[in-house]
Parts: C-alpha cells; structure tokens; sequence
C-alpha cells in the first residue's frame, strides 16, 4: 500500500498494459482502485451525477420562481407530496434550495473538481508513478462516496432533507421543533458532510505530500504548472480550514442530541415553549462555519485558475504572463483567503470595528485578483490562438471571473454589503464568480485532459454548442438578478407575491427560469458527448494533441498504473515554453540547448 | 400527454443535433485536421466579437428594462441610505469602467489573435514594469474605496443621537413584534421564559416569580406593544434595538438601504434618520400601495418568505397622535389593573426622571 510497492509493480511496465493489471480483477481495477487515474475518474463521475441532480433542483425551484401560479401535475408524479396539486411547497423549495447549494458547493466544485483534476494531474504532472499514499487516495474516494450515499438518503426521510440554507446557521439547524427539516434530515446531513470532511483530508494531505516529496528529477517548485500549484494551494486551505467546519459541526451535533448550548440563548419555539438552553452565541457557529466557508470559495476557484492558466498558455501557444506573479498571486490569495471570512457576517452586530479590518482584507484580495486578470489578458496578446473547446471555456472563465470578481468589490465593503447582503445581488455575484467560473474551470479541465484520460477525443462540434450556449446562458440568468438586488429582493423566498417592492420582477423571474431549462439541457448534451465519447469517441492518434509541454503528454496514451512504462523523464524546463526561439513548443523534459536564449 | 410530447420533442432535437454534430466530425476528419482547425477557429474568433457586442448591447438593454425598477432610480429614504446609495455609484463608477476596458480587452484580444498562418508568437514571459503597474493601480484605487467605505461605515454603526426614538424590535417564526418604552422612556425588564404568546409575546417581567428568581419590573408596566406595524417619524432618528424569539432573523430595510440580523440572545442596534413620509414616498415612487417593509433577510424556516412588517414614517404630530391611542401591553394581561391607570403613571414619571436610559432592553 506505500508507493514503493506501487512503483515496482509498475516498473516493469510495457505498452498499454503492464503485467500487473492483467492479473487485476474488475473490483480492484474499477472499484476500489489505487491508480490515482482510476481515482480521478470515479471522482469526476459521481461529481457529475452529483451536478446534474443538482441542477436539476435548480430547475425545480426555478419553476416555483418562475411560475408561482401554474400546477404542473408532474412535477407532483415526481415529488409526491412535496409537490401536492402540482406545486412545489415551501419546505421542498427550502430542501432544493439548500440541498442545491451543499451538493454543488461541496460534492461537485469541491470534490468533483479538485478529486478529478488533483489526482490525475498531479502524479501525472510532476512526474511520478502515483500519489503517496494510494490506499488513502482510494479512502478518499469512497469517504465521499459514503457522504453522497448519506446525502441522498437525506432526502427520503419522512421529515424531508435539511431546509435551513447550506450554511446551516444555528438555531434554526439545530431545533427540530423549529423546522421539520432540522429534524432527522438535518441529522444525515451532517453525518454526511462530516464524512465529506474526512474525505477532503484524507485527499488533501496526500496532494500535499505528493507535491512536496515525489516530483522528478529535475521538476524544481518553480519548474511546476500552474495548475499544481494551485492545486497545491487548494489542498493547503482545505486541510486547514475543514477542521475548524469539523468542530463546528461537533459543537452542532452536541447542541441538536445532548442538550449542551454552544450556539443556543433565550429561545422561545412557537408551539413548544421556552427552551433550557442559555448563554450560547448563535454567532460563534457562523465564525466557524466561515472560516472554511470563505476559504472555500478559494479551493473551488484555484484549481479553476490553475487550469486555465494552463489551458490559455497552450492555446496561445505562448508563455504564460508572468509565472511568478501568478505564483504570488496564487500564494496571496490562499493567506487572505484566511483573514477575510467575517465579510459574510457584517450585519450579524459583529463589532463595526472588526468590521473596518475585514474591509480593509477583503477587498485587499481584488489585488492579486486583478494581477491575474491582466496577466491572463496579456498571455492571449500577440498570441496565435488555438479555440479548442476546452479554449473558449477558459476564455469564458476569465470574463465571468472579471464580471463576479467586479461584484466582490461592492459586497466586500460593508456599507454597500449593509443595504445588498443576502438579495438577489449577492446570489448573482456568487454564482457568477465561484459558480458559473469554477465550473467553466472544470469544463475546460475535462475538454483539455479528456484524450489523456480516456484516449479518445469529444466531439468538438458539440464542444462549442455546449460553450456558446451556457457563456450566453451564465449571463442572461445571472445578470439581471444583479437588478433584482439592487431592488433589495431578498434571497431564499419561495413567494414574492405579498411583497410590493418585490413582486413588480414575476416577469424577469421567468424569463431566468426559462433560461435555466435551457442550459440545463445543455449539459445534457455536453453529458452525451462526454460518456459517448469514452466508448465511441475518436481514437487519439497523437500522444500529444493539443502540442502541450507538461509531462502527462509524454507518458503513453493509455498509461498503466505507473504512468511511463520506462524511466520518469527527467525535467530540464519549466512548462511555459511556447513559441521559444521561434519553435512551437518545447516540452518539460527536452534538455536546454547550447544555442538557446535566457529569458 | 403535453408532458410526453415535450419530452418527445426535446429528445429529437437532442438526436438531431447529436447527429449533425458527428457529421460535422467526419467532414473535419475528411478535410484534415489541420484545415477544420482553420475553419472552426474563424468561426469561434467572430463569435468572440459577436458575442462582446451583443453583450454590451444586452447590459445596455437590461438596463433600460429594469433600472427605474432598483432602488437608484429613486431617492434613499433615509440619511443613511443616501450614503449608501453615493458609495454604489462611486463602486459602479470604478468597478464599471474596469468591467468594460477588461471585457473588451478579453475579447477582441481572443479574436484578434486568433491562428494566422505564419504569424509568429511574440514570446513574452514577464515584465516588471507591467506587473507593478497593475500591482499598484489596482492598489490604489482600492484605497479609495475603502477609506470612503470606512467612514460611511463609521457612521452606520455610530452611537445613535440621544434624541431618537427608540424601539425594540424582536423577530419570531413568522412575524415581527415591536415595543415603545412609553411615557418613562425605558423599556421594561424581559425574560425569554416568561413568554406566552398569548398575553407576553416578549417575556416582559412584570410579576414576581421566586421559581425563576425575577423581580416585577414597573417600567415595563406602560410598555406599548404592537406587532406587524412600527411608527416612526420623519426627520427624527430612531434607533432600532433588535432581538430574536426563536432563530436567526434580519431586518431588512431596503428603502432605507440598512439591514442587522435578529440573535436570539445577543441584542444588535441599528439607527437610521428617515427623509420621507410613507404618503410621500408614493407621490416619489408613483405607487399608490407604496409601503416601507419590512423584509426578513436572514433564511429562518419554511415561512421566511412571508415575514413581512411594515414601517409607516409620518410628521411628529401624527406621531403623537398616534402614541396616544396606543395602550400598554400590561393591561391586555391584567385588564382589571387599568382603573389603576393614573397612579401607575404617577410613580413610573417619578422614577424615570433618574433612570438611566440605557440599552436595558434585551438584558434580564
């Protein structure tokens, strides 16, 4: 189970398929495998079908949205009574709206990205046989595994799933009695994402590990990608910050079943009566919550940038803009990434002076954000542009990283978040730059590294329907809600027809949903293409297609577990060396030559 | 049955654009990779610059649809909200020159560098000077805001004039109760275990209970109470001192640009000076049902979305007019003590003329 037994069983490796995988039955090399190729694909998999049921919640509450007064008898088929005369009630539209946020926060852009792309990546681009720990990868994998299985058990108790909003605020998640789905659905809910913390660590520690132990010969820190670094940064945040969401969620678990008060004071239940509990702060949780949850929203967005400074050099077929400065960027993000989480709590009567410091870093972070805009705009400048798919998603992601990032600046400073917090403004700035961008990050990440994975190509003609049509989707859905929060539209409403100042959007509220069935179709498609393509797919003719420089393009189109059947090249370079002297590329492990200039 | 033939139809325009799509890829096969490449990438090059125009032409167009629908077309109903409002202009300012030069600059780089045979990259890895340069600019302008925000910021969160109304205001599961001091200026003792819907919506302490060790608190005696609509003066500050019954709520004010969560347990303030009149608001807006709301802002069960209070801003002398009318909260729980009325009064005056007016509301 350490590598060394990984690296000698693969060492002997020839061809497409060594020795030891011949003799590896269908459970070991599908189920519970150790290469962390396998890994990746199991990750990105069970991301998927986390992602489409995901979105398909959103389509579900985007109808009540949409159309508050029409029944849609089927949608009563489907639901049962959560759905009764053909409308979604409010504790189902609750359950959607949190269950959507947990799901597409943690299991698809969380684990569904950084599961995917770390544990193919890394080994694959610094040059080693597997990740340092395969058996923990593979626990990794089936920890989270176990909290989706929890997860979606959630949703079949008789109470109903957990309805309080994914960040779970105390008190309302930890009294039964104040919500039917803070009872036993809010129970599994936590089991589940504790487990989904265990899985995180467990994958975290060994990302680091590998990074710092098993590069190559050759692969100095500043000879990595871009996207292990970021992947390395991730890693770092997460096993730094899921442990205190860990305590926290300790701390909830006491308060809900053993009738402890860290987060419970002076309540009253309408129905049930005073409670016992005294001289706990409801606010603690939210400081433990958030100190994951702020650098959360970085581990979903690195990998993201990571890729795409990755994908936008090859398909420029220029260096990227200043690697050190993206490093840096990079390194100053992850370390604010911790001093910034009370920006969610400006009106919870945080103390305003607390209030002026978590300004002040906040917005700190528009800093290195804008570095990487700009030095993103200059590597596409005096390019020779390639638009491959996983291209235009990446140039995608760059322009909702600048429309959401922009956001971030208003909502950042507390007396513009005073008047904007928790309306429709927040859910646009949100979904555009951590939502929308990252999964563009993970579209282009599957589009880039799909031949290396499955040795076949998509189809491009479908690639581009699938960018044009969500790029176009992203902001008709998402930009008018600026406007929406601009009109003080509070967010989690399942009705606004009582409300005057809010009721005059029922039309724009509609045409979203609209939209919203139509990129979710979408996906769809791009779903099609991607589980066709596996089996039916072109096969790759080219060991390197997109003429790319970093180390996975060296290793056999259908690498083994051990990834190169021969030695590890050795790496002379660093990644970016496109265009150099006048050649298209030069890859990682081609040594420097006499005549070859410095820059 | 429309169910089914929808699904029928979205199915089929799946399989033909699916086919279409594999066609596509036999022809680029037939052609040779490198001349689809070609084709493919000046098609994706013009929508590149198709998309940037339409897109600008589309935030254009939203905003004409929906802007006299936001708050900014119309005056901040309070001194603070005018602020606010100055702040997001100032944002919007920066922030949205910023948005325009960068997704011009994204897009038209996209298509101008699209792949041209023959052109040679211009191999170009780092320069200090660029990067410093939007190390600090960004720096800088950032400052700006910042120290602009920071002083507004200072002044939501100031010490409300001694001269303000003051009202409590307290959020339950569905609703929002609001309470006066009354004649003596401070708000009664409370405790959350002394509540009954029924007669004591907050728990105010005006019996003694040995089991509980409470003391009857007179000065709560000539509390007013009213739940669902809150009375406040135009032109006068009022200081709001907010609570929480059960979970987590948030009064949101977005007329008058301010919000602060309800905590149970844990008394937040907020105080803001209103400019208008409710009856002038609607001459402003040019909506006969204008009313200030109260939105709750803060997820707080299955009923969140209908727990809706209302603020009614009128002159001081409607104001009075008003107060008077009202009736303590003490007498609909002990009716037989209202003949008692006038003494009452006369010890409470009394005692109020030392009492410190403090924030004693939430505190048992």
């Amino acid at each position: 189970m350490s590598h060394e037994a990984t690296l000698h069983t693969s060492h002997d490796a020839h061809g497409h398929h060594d020795h030891h995988e011949h003799h590896q039955s269908f459970i070991s090399k599908y189920i519970f495998s150790m290469d962390h190729k396998m890994i990746a694909k199991q990750f990105l998999i069970t991301g998927m079908i986390w992602a489409v049921l995901g979105g398909l919640m959103s389509v579900f509450f985007r109808l009540q949205l949409g159309y508050p007064d029409t029944s849609f008898p089927w949608l009563e088929d489907i639901l049962g009574k959560w759905a009764k005369g053909g409308h979604i009630t409010p504790e189902a539209y609750y359950a959607l709206v949190t269950t959507h946020g947990t799901v597409l926060v943690f299991f698809v852009l969380t684990a569904g990205l950084s599961g995917t792309f770390a544990n193919f990546l890394i080994p694959l681009q610094i040059g080693a046989r597997d990740m340092a720990s395969p058996f923990m990868n593979m626990l990794s994998y089936w920890f989270f595994f176990l909290a989706g299985v929890v997860m979606l058990s959630s949703m079949f108790v008789e109470t109903g799933p957990f309805s309080g909003g994914w960040t779970a605020y105390p008190p309302l998640s930890a009294l039964g009695s104040a919500s039917p789905g803070s009872k036993t659905g809010m129970d599994l809910w936590i089991v589940a994402m504790a487990l989904f913390v265990v899985s995180s660590l467990l994958g975290g520690l060994n990302y680091i590990a590998t990074v710092l132990n098993m590069r190559t010969k050759g692969m100095s820190m500043t000879r990595l990608p871009l996207t292990v670094w970021a992947l390395f940064f991730t890693a770092v945040l997460g096993v730094l910050s899921f442990p205190v969401l860990f305590s926290g969620f300790i701390l909830l678990i006491f308060d809900r079943n053993f009738g402890t008060s860290f987060y419970l004071s002076d309540i009253f239940v309408n129905g049930v009566g005073a409670l016992p509990n005294e001289g706990g702060s409801a606010i603690l949780f939210q400081h433990l919550f958030w100190f994951l949850g702020h650098p959360e929203v970085y581990i979903i967005l690195l990998p993201a940038m990571g890729m795409v400074s990755e994908i936008l050099s090859t398909n420029s077929r220029k260096p990227i803009f200043g690697y050190m400065a993206m490093v840096g960027s990079m390194f100053a993000i992850a370390v604010l990434a911790f001093l910034v989480w009370a920006h969610h709590m400006f009106v919870t009567g945080l103390n305003p002076f607390l209030g002026s410091i978590f300004v002040l870093l906040t917005l700190l972070i528009a800093v290195p954000s804008a570095i990487k805009v700009f030095n993103w705009l200059t590597t596409l400048w005096k390019g020779n542009i390639r638009f491959t798919p996983a291209m235009l998603f990446a140039i995608g992601f760059v322009s909702l990283f600048i429309s959401g990032g922009l956001t971030g600046i208003w909502l950042g400073n507390s007396s513009i978040d005073i008047h904007l917090h928790d309306t429709y403004f927040v859910i646009a700035h949100f979904h555009i730059v951590m939502g929308v961008a990252s999964m563009f990050g993970m579209f282009a990440g599957i589009y880039h590294w799909f031949p290396k994975m499955y040795g076949r190509q998509m189809n491009n003609t479908l690639g581009y329907i699938h960018f044009w049509v969500t790029m176009a989707g992203a902001y008709l859905i998402f930009w008018p809600m600026h406007y929406e929060g601009l009109a003080g539209m509070p967010r989690r409403y399942y009705d606004y027809s009582i409300w005057e100042s809010f009721k005059q959007f029922e039309g724009l509220n509609r045409f979203i949903s609209i939209v919203v069935i139509i990129v979710f179709m979408v996906q769809l498609l791009f779903l099609l293409n991607f589980f066709y393509s596996i089996i039916k797919g072109r096969k790759l003719t080219k060991q390197n297609p997109w003429e790319s420089n970093t180390l996975e393009w060296t290793a056999p189109i259908h690498p083994g577990h051990g990834n190169w059947p021969g030695e590890i090249p050795e790496v002379y370079r660093w990644a970016y060396d496109y265009g150099k002297d006048g050649k298209e590329f030069i890859p990682q492990n081609v040594p420097i030559g006499d005549d070859e200039s410095h820059h | 049955m429309t169910m089914y033939l929808t699904l029928a139809v979205i199915l089929l325009v799946f399989v033909v654009i699916f086919q279409i799509a594999k066609a596509s890829e036999y022809v680029a096969v037939l052609k040779g990779e490198e001349q689809n490449r070609k084709q493919t990438n000046k098609i994706n090059g013009f929508l590149m610059v198709a998309f940037l125009v339409l897109g600008l032409i589309g935030v254009w167009y939203c905003n004409k649809l929906y802007f006299s629908k936001t708050l900014l077309s119309i005056d901040a109903a309070s001194i603070q909200g005018e602020k606010v409002d100055l702040m997001i202009w100032w944002t919007l300012g920066v922030t949205g020159v910023t948005f325009i030069a960068t997704q011009i600059m994204l897009f038209v780089l996209a298509f101008k560098y699209q792949e041209k045979e023959n052109r040679k990259v211009y191999f170009f890895a780092h320069s200090t000077f660029l990067e410093v340069l939007w190390t600090s600019v960004p720096a800088i302008v950032l400052t700006g805001l910042i120290v602009f925000g920071l002083k507004n910021w200072a002044f939501f969160t100031s010490e409300a004039p001694k001269d303000a109304i003051q009202i409590e205001v307290t959020g339950k599961q569905f609703g929002w109760i609001f309470r006066y001091p009354g004649k003596d200026a401070t708000f009664g003792k409370k405790y959350f275990k002394v509540i009954d819907p029924a007669s004591n919506s907050l728990g105010l302490i005006w019996k003694d209970s040995a089991d509980l060790n409470l003391k009857d608190d007179p000065f709560s005696h000539d509390d007013i109470v009213t739940e669902g609509t809150m009375y406040v003066v135009k032109g006068k500050p009022c200081k709001l001192i907010i609570g929480s019954r059960d979970v987590i709520h948030d009064v949101g004010l977005s007329q008058f640009r301010l919000k602060m969560d309800a905590v149970p347990g844990i008394p937040t303030t907020m105080w803001f000076t209103p400019k208008y009149t409710t009856e002038e608001m609607k001459t402003i807006t040019g909506n006969p049902n204008f009313q200030y709301e109260i939105s709750c802002d803060q997820m707080c069960g299955n009923g969140h979305y209908s727990m809706k209070g209302v603020i009614v801003v009128v002159s001081q002398e409607e104001y009075n007019a008003w107060l008077a009318k009202q009736k303590p909260y003490y007498f609909s729980a002990f009716p037989e003590k209202a003949p008692a009325e006038k003494a009452a009064d006369a010890t409470i005056t009394a005692t109020a003329t030392t009492a410190v007016i403090a924030d004693s509301a939430a505190k048992k």
